[in-house]
Order: C-alpha cells, then sequence, then structure tokens
C-alpha cells in the first residue's frame, strides 16, 4: 500500500511541476494587466474607448451592440446614441466603418477582428502591445511596437499618452483591455455566478448520496453481508 | 406490477438482464478509490453523446462557417456556452478518467488471466476514443484544429508507396480542407461514437462473464456459500450503485468546477491559438496537439528521420500504443495486485508511470536537444517497460496472497 502511495504521489507531483514549468512562455516580456471583468464601469470605460478609437479600423463582428448593451447595463438609447456608428440597428453585428479595399490600400493590411484577442493573444498582451508604441522614423506613421515588431498600426491613443497622467492613460489602456477580455468571452460574466450555485447544490446532494451510501452499507459492515467465517 | 413483468418477462428477459448484471452480480467487497472510474468513464460518455446531440444541432461542419458557428454557440444560442464547456472539459475528462482506470489496471493486475479479453477489448476502446478525440479538436477550425490536423493527417503519409494513397484517401482532397472537415464530422458524431458504444457494450459483457478482479486479487468466485454466492461478494445493485452515486457527486463537483471557473484550464483544455480561425497560409509558432495524446506524439518525435523519412518515428508511436494490447501475456507474475507483487514490478510500474508523465510533458514543448534526448531516453524506459517485463515480472519474492480479500 505504502509503495502505491508514493507510486502516485510521485506521478503527482511530476505532473504539478510539468504543469508549472510549462505555464510561463517564450519572447517578449508582458506586463499584467490586472484587468477585472467584474468591474462594470471600467467595462463601461472601455466599450465608449474601444468605440470612438478601435471601431473605425476594427471589426468585433461576433459581438452585437445589444448584447454590449445589455451586459454592461447601458440603456440601448444611449447605446444608439452614443457609441453606434457604423450600424442602424442595435441587433447589429459590430463591424468597422472602414472598407476593406480601403484598408489594404491604406494600411497594406485589413486591420484584424478583435472579437477573440482577449483569449487568442491574452490580456497581458493587448496591454502591453497599446502601451508599447514607441517613435521610429523609418515607419509609415512614425511609429513602432515593442511587442508586434512592424505593426502596421499608428498609435491610435497618442493623444491620450500625451494629455494625461500615467496612471490616468495606464486605467484607459486597462479598461480596453478589460472589454475586449468581456467581448471574447461575454458570458464570463455569468459563469461564475452560475457555478457557485451549482457547486452549492451538489454539495447538499454529495451529503445526501454520502448518507445514502452509509445507510446501505451497514449492511456490509454489521448485517446481513457481513463477512462470515 | 406483478402481472405486468410477467407479460414482459415472457417476451423480453428484463428481470433476468436485470438481475444477472445489477441486483444479483456479485462484485467484491473490497473495491476502493480506483473503482470508481469505470462507472465514471461511461457517465462521460453518456455526457459527451447529449452534449454533443445539441451541439450538432447548431454546428456547421463547413470550412467557411465552422469557426464562426462554434463562436455562436458560446455567444446566440441559449445556454449554447454551457454545453460547449461541458462538451470540451467532458472530452479531457474522459481522459483523465480513462488514464486513471487502466493506472488501476496496471495496480491490481486486471488484465491477468482470465480478463485478457477486457483488457484486450478496453485497449480498442482506447484507440478509438483517441480518434474520437482528435476529429473532434479539428471542429472548431482554429489553428491548432488545422495544424495539428495537417500533422496527424501527414504521418499517414510517410508509408513507403501506398502513403501518398492513404494520405489522398483520408483528405479527399490534396491538403487539410472542407471535406476533411466534413468527414470527420461525420466519423465523429455517428461511426466512431457507435463503434464506442458497442465497444463499451462488449467490455462489460466480458467483465461480467468472469467477474471484476479486486485490490487483492482474489478470485471471490472460489469461494462461495452453499448457495452458490461468493462470500466475499456483495450484489452490485444496491451497494455498488449507491456508492458509485456518491462518486458521480464528487466527479460532478470538480467537472463543474472546471466548466464554471476553468473551462480552458490555462491552456490545457482549450488551447489560446485554437481561437484565432484555420488559416493554410499562417503557420503557428508551436503546433502541439492536446494533452491526452502528447506522450505517443513526444515518440513520434523521439525517432529522428532515417533515410529521410519519417516512417520509423510513425511505426516506434503505434508501437507505443499497441504494445499495450500484449501486456496480459507479457505480465509472467503469479500475484495480480501490486499487494503483493515483488519489488521489480513496483519500481518498474513507479519508472513507467513517471515516463508516461514526462513524455506527456515533452510532447507539448517545443524541440530543443536537451528535450529531444529525454524524450529518447523515456521512449526507452516506456518500452522497456514491456520488453522487459517478462523477466521483471518472473523475479523476486512475492507476498503471500490471502484466500479471502482483506479488509482495510
Amino acid at each position: 500500500m505504502k509503495t502505491l502511495l508514493n507510486t502516485t504521489l510521485s506521478a503527482m507531483a511530476a505532473m504539478v511541476i510539468s504543469f508549472n514549468a510549462s505555464a510561463s512562455g517564450a519572447g517578449v516580456h508582458l506586463e499584467a494587466a490586472k484587468t477585472d471583468i467584474t468591474d462594470q464601469a471600467s467595462l463601461q470605460r472601455g466599450a465608449t474607448s474601444f468605440m470612438n478609437n478601435c471601431s473605425g479600423c476594427h471589426s468585433i463582428e461576433l459581438m452585437r451592440y445589444n448584447r454590449i448593451a445589455k451586459d454592461l447595463n447601458i440603456s440601448e438609447a444611449d447605446m444608439a446614441n452614443n457609441l453606434m456608428f457604423n450600424a442602424d440597428k442595435t441587433g447589429s453585428p459590430i463591424f468597422s466603418s472602414m472598407p476593406e479595399d480601403g484598408a489594404k490600400e491604406w494600411f497594406g493590411t485589413t486591420p484584424p477582428d478583435l472579437s477573440l484577442t482577449g483569449i487568442a493573444r491574452g490580456t497581458d498582451w493587448i496591454y502591453t502591445y497599446l502601451k508599447g508604441f514607441y517613435a521610429d522614423e523609418t515607419r509609415p506613421y512614425g511609429v513602432n511596437n515593442h511587442v508586434l515588431e512592424n505593426a502596421a498600426m499608428p498609435d491610435i491613443l497618442w493623444k491620450s499618452k500625451q494629455d494625461k497622467t500615467e496612471k490616468e492613460f495606464n486605467r484607459e489602456v486597462r479598461d480596453i483591455t478589460n472589454f475586449l477580455d468581456y467581448v471574447a468571452e461575454p458570458v464570463k460574466l455569468i459563469r461564475y455566478e452560475i457555478g457557485v450555485k451549482v457547486l452549492g447544490f451538489l454539495f447538499i446532494l454529495f451529503i445526501l448520496s454520502y448518507l445514502l451510501k452509509q445507510e446501505y452499507w451497514k449492511d456490509v459492515k454489521y448485517g446481513k453481508w457481513r463477512a462470515k467465517d | 406490477m406483478d402481472n405486468n413483468k410477467n407479460w414482459i418477462d415472457q417476451r423480453f428477459p428484463l428481470t433476468k438482464v436485470w438481475n444477472e448484471h445489477l441486483a444479483e452480480y456479485y462484485t467484491p467487497r473490497n473495491f476502493n478509490f480506483w473503482y470508481f472510474f469505470g462507472s465514471l468513464a461511461m457517465l462521460v460518455l453518456v455526457i459527451q453523446i447529449v452534449s454533443g446531440i445539441f451541439l450538432a444541432m447548431h454546428y456547421k461542419p463547413d470550412a467557411a462557417l465552422a469557426f464562426a458557428s462554434v463562436e455562436y454557440i458560446m455567444r446566440d444560442v441559449d445556454w449554447g456556452w454551457l454545453i460547449r464547456y461541458i462538451h470540451s472539459t467532458g472530452a479531457s475528462a474522459f481522459f483523465i478518467v480513462i488514464y486513471l482506470h487502466m493506472y488501476r489496471g496496471l495496480l491490481y493486475g486486471s488484465y491477468k488471466a482470465p480478463r485478457e479479453l477486457i483488457w484486450v477489448i478496453g485497449m480498442v476502446l482506447y484507440i478509438a476514443l483517441m480518434a474520437e478525440a482528435f476529429m473532434g479538436y479539428v471542429l472548431p477550425w482554429g489553428q491548432m484544429s488545422y495544424w495539428g490536423a495537417k500533422v496527424i493527417i501527414n504521418l499517414f503519409g510517410s508509408f513507403p508507396i501506398v502513403g501518398e494513397l492513404i494520405l489522398e484517401f483520408i483528405l479527399g482532397d490534396y491538403a487539410v480542407g472542407d471535406p476533411v472537415l466534413n468527414r470527420f464530422f461525420s466519423l465523429h458524431v455517428i461511426a466512431i461514437p457507435l463503434i464506442l458504444v458497442i465497444l463499451v457494450f462488449m467490455h462489460i459483457v466480458a467483465l461480467h462473464t468472469v467477474g471484476s478482479n479486486n485490490p487483492d486479487g482474489v478470485e471471490i468466485k472460489q469461494n462461495k456459500d452453499k448457495n452458490g454466492i461468493p462470500k466475499d461478494g456483495i450484489p452490485f445493485h444496491p451497494y455498488y450503485s449507491v456508492k458509485d452515486i456518491m462518486g458521480v457527486v464528487v466527479f460532478l463537483m470538480i467537472f463543474s468546477s472546471i466548466v464554471f471557473f476553468a473551462p480552458a484550464m490555462n491552456g490545457y483544455f482549450l488551447e489560446a491559438p485554437n481561437y484565432i480561425e484555420a488559416n493554410p497560409l499562417k503557420t503557428p509558432d508551436h503546433i502541439a496537439p492536446l494533452w491526452y495524446l502528447t506522450p505517443f506524439y513526444s515518440v513520434l518525435r523521439a525517432i529522428p528521420p532515417m533515410f529521410g523519412s519519417q516512417l520509423p518515428g510513425v511505426l516506434a508511436m503505434f508501437a507505443a500504443l499497441l504494445i499495450l494490447i500484449a501486456l496480459p501475456w507479457l505480465d509472467r507474475s503469479k500475484v495480480k495486485s501490486i499487494r503483493y507483487r515483488s519489488w521489480p514490478y513496483k519500481v518498474a510500474l513507479g519508472i513507467f508511470v513517471v515516463s508516461f508523465i514526462i513524455l506527456g510533458w515533452l510532447g507539448m514543448q517545443a524541440v530543443t536537444p536537451l528535450y529531444s534526448l529525454m524524450a529518447q531516453i523515456f521512449t526507452g524506459l516506456y518500452f522497456a517497460f514491456f520488453i522487459l517485463m517478462p523477466w521483471f515480472t518472473s523475479i523476486g519474492k512475492t507476498k503471500p496472497v490471502p484466500e479471502r480479500t482483506t479488509e482495510h
């Protein structure tokens, strides 16, 4: 039994070590975004920032305006009047305002859809990327990026960076990152809450199933199925 | 009620089946923790089939639509996200449960006579399950789906002479594309699940013919009372059915924790690059299969190409899988359970388990010279476990096996 335990434990230890080791990746050092998906005010600010700064070129076409309005507690009227630039109906997917041929001509590439970037790249990547622009005269827009070398994107937040304090600017970038994290997986807002209820239910069920098992197994310990001779 | 039963029993052996397989199926009384995983594997199969039925109602097996249809399920289908997370978590849970179930077999010698066929059917099930999981992983049509499929399917091209033909036959095309996606969908939702269900049925029929093994490796049927009931047996129903219900609830608690709080499991269950739509022109930096296939992927990469062909690695990979089937005939030990085995077997089993896990970890990493060397060493140890088994199971002193099961 001891050997068995040892074998099992050593196997589990090896597993834990391997899980930790493979969690760290190579490449550019990414700053921790420290976003909080439960911070609704941050998500609302992020949505506003995104619509004003990003949605001109980038779509989030897996998302609908009215879904954002509902999830982030923004009235549909506010949404339609202040944040909806590229559609007529709040049920529409969020397309960018840029025609595809134009994008190719102006930027050399179509700006990617950002619906799933929050997962595909991760929040730390987005956060560091948006803060990672530096002056580089050899590039068409005079800027390059630490995270994504030779990115075709101009430093769209340059004015914020110039006008705001560092703390305020970081907050704005964090809000946009937070919003994109939400956009990548809208159900993240509700699945924790449902999960707690499900686990609560299962916990009660566990107590009942445990008691049921104990009741039946009395037969095996003391009753008619007790080991004889 | 009795009349109804009578009417049915004259036409269908309802009572007979119920008694033979549940109410009068005598099971060793000393099952421990490791004996939960058989019934849990069946539970996961049911979870996968039911959640899969609902996913298939909304999924589009079309290279142009597949990726978006998965996100449509995640966002616009009511509770679609939950069904999809249950299915994706279920895939990994299936392998966790199956690996623990197989490990139990190794611990207590459950594959030894007279249970060789249970083991063989189980191994075929395991291989079918791998095919099922691999094809399912292609369906979301993300970057990892696409490039993973490309890597694995291309392995078949390494066979001499017929390789090209096999490739074309699998692909229905000259590259991974719409035909592959469409046929993998068909195989994933119909052909292989059907095979799985039939094999599970055979697995259980074989088990119930010879009866379950137990942690002591004692044959309970050799000690019967005057009514012909094994003295160390208890009816499966209600004793193990209520015990398994408890196991099911504990399993569901762990399962739900993953589904609701960490469905991606930090990239182990759902990989981040798979949230980028398949793009044949853009190779990802690092292609790795999901964790449950990586030990065998490691074996594949450990064997260097010879004569400009990947074939040796491919053969080694298939050999690593198929050699498991031979286990019942490689084990020469007189005792079944690890409790009474000689120390060489215990050491060998420990090395084998560690090798398998390290190979799995290596299969997720990018290749470096050190990792290649490690993969070669542990591939060697993996095969050594089987090749040396006839030797190390016949040496060393085993402990005497008790006549009856023991209480712990």
